[in-house]
């Protein structure tokens, strides 16, 4: 591989890009293709195939054998409210190698001191979420219980179709939430997607393993969802 | 850096190779039963036998390290294989049980 190609795709991850690497194992020669880049013949029909499953795989082009190497976007956490579970997810995330990012308007929560060495946006989501828009490697977990707050977020997390969408909230809490969602325009398949009550079910009581339950859920619906695109 | 960059071979690779040193990289191209490291997972090596990454849980590492010294002086990539059935050939095996075929090439 060049060192240029080599670059060109570190800039494509940074800047949360799919992209394969097909390399000619014969002839040794590498190329790089980014997502929506068109790639004619049997090739583009490999190249589409490892896109779609985000699996690494072998492939024969005309006689030659191709190695495909997927990259794609790593996932990453964007959790609406700064709140007491969100002390306790902010510190867990980074050891499973997720990127975390709070955002909260309210400066009595989203303060430095509560949340050193955090990336915390003290902004309105819909204002915040313009600039950096969510996308299908992001997991949401809307924690604040405030409408005002949450639902927009939670509509545009299940409008681009993140990976993981979680609510924090009672069932009661829950029902009306849903009303609301109707009424920005989701509908019942993508509203039932969300998380509610938040986190797995390990009877999670204290602020922490509330946080520790909704990182393994998030966990759980990565490693699902490839599963489910395998197929 | 965030969590997701730290460790990252793919980044150290680049900075190694701007930095004026010789690098391979090695990837696991095919694997078989249970390898303990998934296709497409990454090794990078320099030219001083340093390294950053894995292509198996530490079994075979030190085998594609030597490997990828030898290709990054002679700069023609290598195909190597690991497993259970090469012990006698390699010397060095997956105790897993599995099999992976490892690919190094050098970063130009």
């Amino acid at each position: 591989m060049e060192l240029e190609t080599l670059a060109k795709l570190n800039m494509a991850r940074q800047a949360r890009k799919a992209a394969v690497v097909a390399t000619d194992l014969s002839g040794g020669v590498v190329r790089l293709i980014l997502e929506g880049e068109p790639v004619p013949g049997p090739l583009g029909e490999e190249v589409a195939k490892a896109f779609r499953s985000g699996k690494a795989a072998m492939a024969e082009v005309d006689g030659r054998s191709f190695f495909l190497n997927v990259h794609l976007p790593p996932p990453r956490i964007v959790v609406i409210g700064a709140v007491h579970i969100s002390q306790a997810l902010a510190r867990l995330a980074p050891v499973a190698g997720y990127d975390l990012t709070i955002i909260d308007p309210r400066t009595a929560f989203a303060t430095e001191e509560r949340f050193e060495g955090v990336e915390l946006i003290a902004d309105w989501p819909e204002d915040v979420l313009r600039e950096r828009p969510l996308d299908a490697y992001t997991a949401l977990a809307a924690v604040t219980h405030d409408p005002k707050i949450d639902d927009f977020a939670l509509s545009e997390a299940l409008r681009v179709g993140c990976f993981y969408v979680g609510a924090l909230g009672s069932r009661k809490t829950h029902a009306k939430r849903v009303e609301r969602l109707k009424g920005l325009g989701r509908s019942d398949e993508e509203i039932g997607r969300i998380a509610a009550p938040i986190g797995l079910d390990i009877a999670a009581a204290s602020p922490a393993e509330i946080a520790l339950a909704t990182l393994a859920q998030i966990v759980q619906a990565f490693r699902r969802r490839d599963l489910v695109t395998d197929g | 850096m965030t969590a997701s960059e730290i460790l990252d071979p793919l980044l150290t690779a680049q900075t190694w190779r701007e930095g004026g040193r010789e690098v391979a990289i090695a990837t696991v191209v095919e694997t078989w039963g249970s390898a303990p490291r998934p296709s497409g997972s990454h090794l990078v090596i320099d030219g001083d036998g340093n390294f950053e990454g894995s292509v198996s849980g530490g079994c075979v590492e030190g085998a594609v390290i030597t490997e990828a010294l030898d290709v990054i002086t002679s700069g023609v990539p290598k195909m190597l294989e690991f497993g259970v059935a090469d012990e006698a050939a390699w010397r060095v095996g997956l105790s897993c049980g599995g099999k992976i075929r490892v690919y190094v090439e050098r970063l130009a």
